[in-house]
């Protein structure tokens, strides 16, 4: 177990927001939280998953609802904190730790915000990764693991449990509906998990290579060397295409983002096409015609000069980018898995092929 | 009728008068510290060439208030009001400014319940005593400047009005911001917005009581106007209540008075200073707008400014000799004194210039000295960096027009990669003042709707935008939308579609057109 400086979570923030693949919301608002509770003296500590005792009770945690309506209401420590206490005070246990559901985007530090008005560790894992549009788009739910609990909180003190659901799928539907009548955005306590659960299920270690992804960017950008090139060093990563904006379409269907960003080539990639559909998030990307990647292998893009993140809300023309793949955790490269987060979940009538030998 | 436009920008204040789309007189003189007395000398200049009668309307772009919120001098102490508890109230007003600026600024911050979610329900009812305690305090704090943000208030700005009512009951003299009327969906960058322009209210004041003094002086009897981020202009008595407004109109007046003078009205500008080069993308005659966060003096804001990209390269740019290099820093408008063909010791891209051939001033004996080959590579450094920076504001990869304009206009070489050509036209050196000139009036809806169709939102986004540019002093007749688009807003039902829409006209009486 290590405390985290401001300074890590500072990268955290970045490192998230690259995670986000184009979507999960900008990890500002949790960060400025952050720094407030840094400056009051509170501190976060992050335990590795291998430290959790099996019966250890693990809090899963996460924002819910629609990024606009989080620029307007803003994000509260308390609530995400009074979420995990509710769901306690409904369980008559304490949990050990807190981890989030996401790694990607504004969710990615939920986990910290909580934890440090709780007191309590942030466990190095997440359940996704990165960052996917739907509750049920987890390794824990590819794990089959039980749906319920959830415990939703808005900062009017209103209190929602859901007791009881037979499926992942479920709680989606149903947590969406009451999510959307606390005015599209609520704090979650999700099903909690045991320390074994995490340990079996979880997607290990993805605070840190948040952690680590954001500090290779910000090195960079200190360094004025290039960024694009220090995450795909630190993290394995592809690149798979450098050029301009040259087209977005948006459309919101059934409460999601959906849409089509083309690029056109510049560099080595001058006279190329690239074409990224998205749903929320990046998930099928095709070059000059021919599908080359698609998820669950994560594909950010990254502004060229900056190395941060351009999400699929923000996109638009003109945006010099590199687009990039990172590898999928390996749960979801399992037949299962894919048959929660592989190209056919999204509505693409394709085979997963990773970039990734 | 005659107009006279002026432009105060950091180095020089420059002037014109027009007489339709004739250009009658032009003037550069430098910024006095003051800015006003600069002002002064341009009027004095202009009329005396060509008289004080007839004119019809006299436009000004200043760059004052953005230059006090970066040096951080003028400010008003600030009251903060927000409305949206238990919503957001770990993060309150000023949480992201800079240090220095929040501790000249930051007066009493209160937060009260109420706000709005986004189908336009209360968040909880407003707490109009909790205001009342808040506005006696500000006024025991002898706060004469208020900002007023309540969430969603661009959806319904009613508790903001209230509170403003309520405020201005207990605070009669102080000036009130409210966010809606410069922001957009955004809490914190739009509560900034406020704040920024209530900190700035009482040097506006000032500013603009000066300029309207300046013009009487004059002898001229015309309104005065105010350029701003998009281009068109508001009348000084608004203008002097959303300084805030005025922040981007240097490089705007520059695009505006560059499609002007060309007669473009999709092209590239790029308007070269002293110290660096501003370049933007003009569409339908005026400069695109930023969508996204863009920092004034360190606090980040949203509102409605122009997408430039600025790059260190301009007429006073410093170079570095051996493995020659352009910039960052630049001699200022000290130029007079230290570049080298002016008797100083200091190399800098105008003596490249010069000693190149591209450029006559000074003393040109001075740079005889340098050799070819360093001339040749600045150039080419100059080239590159101004290719990239164009190739980053276009929007497709076809070949377009680029317009150069400003003082150090004669650093943009004779043609580019990915332009068609590049346009130099006559008066390039005051395109700013130009633009001030032909200023027009603007009026904006941005707002989200839900339970209509696409097509009754856009034409109902449309119809409060020319509402707004009547309000402004249009003349109807001549309002034309000029920017309509619509955004799809995730994870909301009901087919929640944000709409925005901007539209300008002919100033009522400017004699451009229509005398309204």
């Amino acid at each position: 177990m290590r405390e985290l400086t401001l300074d890590d979570i500072e990268a955290l923030s970045v490192g998230a927001w690259v995670l986000g693949t184009g979507g999960g919301g900008s990890p500002y608002l949790a960060l400025l939280n952050m720094r407030r509770l840094y400056a009051e003296g509170k501190r976060v500590s992050l335990m590795p998953p291998e430290d959790l005792g099996d019966d250890d009770d693990v809090a899963v945690v996460s924002n819910m609802g629609a990024p606009l309506v989080g620029q307007e209401r803003l994000t509260d420590s308390r609530n995400i904190a009074r979420a995990v206490t509710l769901m306690e005070e409904y369980l008559g246990r304490r949990f050990r730790a807190i981890m989030s559901v996401e790694i990607g985007g504004n969710n990615g530090l939920q986990s910290l915000l909580a934890a440090a008005e709780l007191d309590r560790p942030v466990v190095d894992a997440d359940a996704m990764g990165r960052a996917y549009p739907e509750a049920q788009m987890t390794s824990f739910a590819v794990g089959d693991l039980r749906p319920w609990p959830l415990s939703m909180v808005d900062p009017r003190g209103i209190e929602g449990i859901v007791a009881k659901v037979p499926s992942w799928k479920w709680m989606e539907r149903l947590s969406r509906k009451m999510c959307v009548e606390l005015g599209s955005i609520a704090a979650t306590c999700k099903a909690p998990r045991s320390g074994a659960e995490v340990k079996k299920w979880g997607i290990p270690h993805t605070t840190t290579q948040a952690i680590r992804l954001g500090q290779a960017v910000r090195a960079a950008q200190r360094a004025h060397s290039d960024p694009v090139l220090a995450v795909l060093a630190d993290q394995n990563g592809k690149k798979l295409f450098a050029g301009k904006v040259s087209d977005v379409q948006r459309r919101a269907t059934e409460g999601f983002l959906r849409g089509v960003a083309k690029f056109e080539g510049s560099d080595e990639d001058r006279g190329a096409r690239f074409e990224l559909a998205f749903q929320n998030e990046w998930a099928v990307g095709w070059r000059d015609g021919v599908p080359v990647v698609m998820t669950p292998d994560l594909i950010c893009v990254l502004d060229t000069i900056s190395g941060e993140a351009i999400g699929t809300e923000t996109i638009r023309y003109g945006q010099r980018v590199s687009i990039i793949a990172l590898p999928a955790p390996a749960v979801f490269l399992s037949p299962r898995g894919l048959d929660f987060v592989g190209p056919r979940a999204f509505g693409y009538d394709m085979d997963f092929r990773s970039v990734f030998p | 009728m005659r107009r006279i436009g002026i432009d105060v920008g950091g180095t020089n204040t420059d002037a014109v008068l027009l007489d339709g789309d004739q250009i009658l007189a032009t003037v550069k003189t430098p910024t006095t510290e003051d800015v006003l007395s600069g002002v002064r000398l341009a009027l004095n200049a202009v009329t005396e060439t060509a008289g004080a009668r007839d004119v019809a309307a006299v436009m000004i772009g200043t760059t004052h208030f953005v230059n006090a919120v970066v040096q951080r001098r003028d400010l008003s102490r600030t009251g903060a009001l927000r409305i949206g508890l238990p919503a957001a109230r770990s993060l309150p007003p000023f949480c992201d400014w800079p240090a220095d600026l929040a501790e000249l600024v930051r007066g009493p911050v209160h937060m009260v319940e109420g706000g709005n979610d986004y189908d336009g329900r209360p968040i909880m009812p407003l707490d109009e005593i909790a205001i009342g305690v808040a506005a006696r305090h500000m006024r025991a704090e002898g706060i004469e400047a208020v900002a007023i943000s309540s969430i969603f208030s661009p959806l319904d700005p009613a508790m903001e009005v209230r509170a403003g009512d309520i405020m201005r009951d207990v605070l009669p003299g102080a000036s009130i911001t409210l966010s809606h009327q410069l922001g957009r969906i955004g809490l914190l960058e739009r509560e900034n917005v406020a704040l920024l322009n209530a900190s700035l209210s009482g040097l506006a004041r000032i500013t603009v009581r000066a300029m309207l003094d300046a013009l009487k002086a004059a002898g001229i009897a015309a309104p005065l106007f105010i350029t701003q981020n998009d281009g068109t202009v508001v009348r000084a008595e608004q203008a002097e209540r959303f300084p805030v407004l005025s922040f981007a109109s240097g490089p705007t007046n520059s695009m505006r008075g560059a499609a002007f003078l060309t007669g473009l009205s999709d092209a590239l500008v790029v308007d070269v200073g002293g110290t660096s080069s501003d370049i933007g993308a003009l569409r339908n005659g005026f400069p695109r707008e930023a969508n996204a966060v863009i920092a004034v003096g360190g606090v980040r804001t949203l509102f409605r400014m122009p997408d430039l990209l600025s790059i260190a390269l301009g007429g006073g740019s410093i170079v570095a000799r051996d493995n020659p290099a352009i910039g960052p820093r630049s001699v200022g408008f000290h130029l007079p004194r230290q570049a080298l063909v002016f008797g100083g010791d200091v190399l800098t891209m105008t003596d490249i210039a010069v000693a190149g051939g591209r450029l006559s001033l000074g003393d040109a004996a001075r740079v005889a000295h340098l050799p070819r080959r360093l001339i040749d590579d600045v150039f080419a450094l100059a080239e590159r960096s101004l290719e990239q920076a164009v190739d980053r504001v276009k929007t497709d990869a076809g070949e377009v027009p680029l317009i150069a304009v400003g003082g150090g206009a004669f650093i943009v070489p004779g043609h580019m990669q990915g332009v068609s050509e590049i346009l130099r036209p006559e008066n390039a050196a005051v395109a700013n003042a130009v633009g001030a000139a032909i200023a027009q009036v603007s009026g904006e809806a941005d707002q989200v709707f839900q339970g209509i169709t696409r097509a009754e939102a856009m034409s109902e986004a449309e119809r409060i935008a020319r509402d707004r540019a009547v309000a402004a002093g249009a003349a109807p007749s001549t309002v034309t939308l000029v920017d309509l688009e619509d955004l799809p807003v995730a994870y909301l039902p009901g087919g929640a579609l944000r709409v925005r829409a901007r539209v300008v006209g002919d100033i009522m009486g400017s004699g451009l057109q229509d005398s309204g």
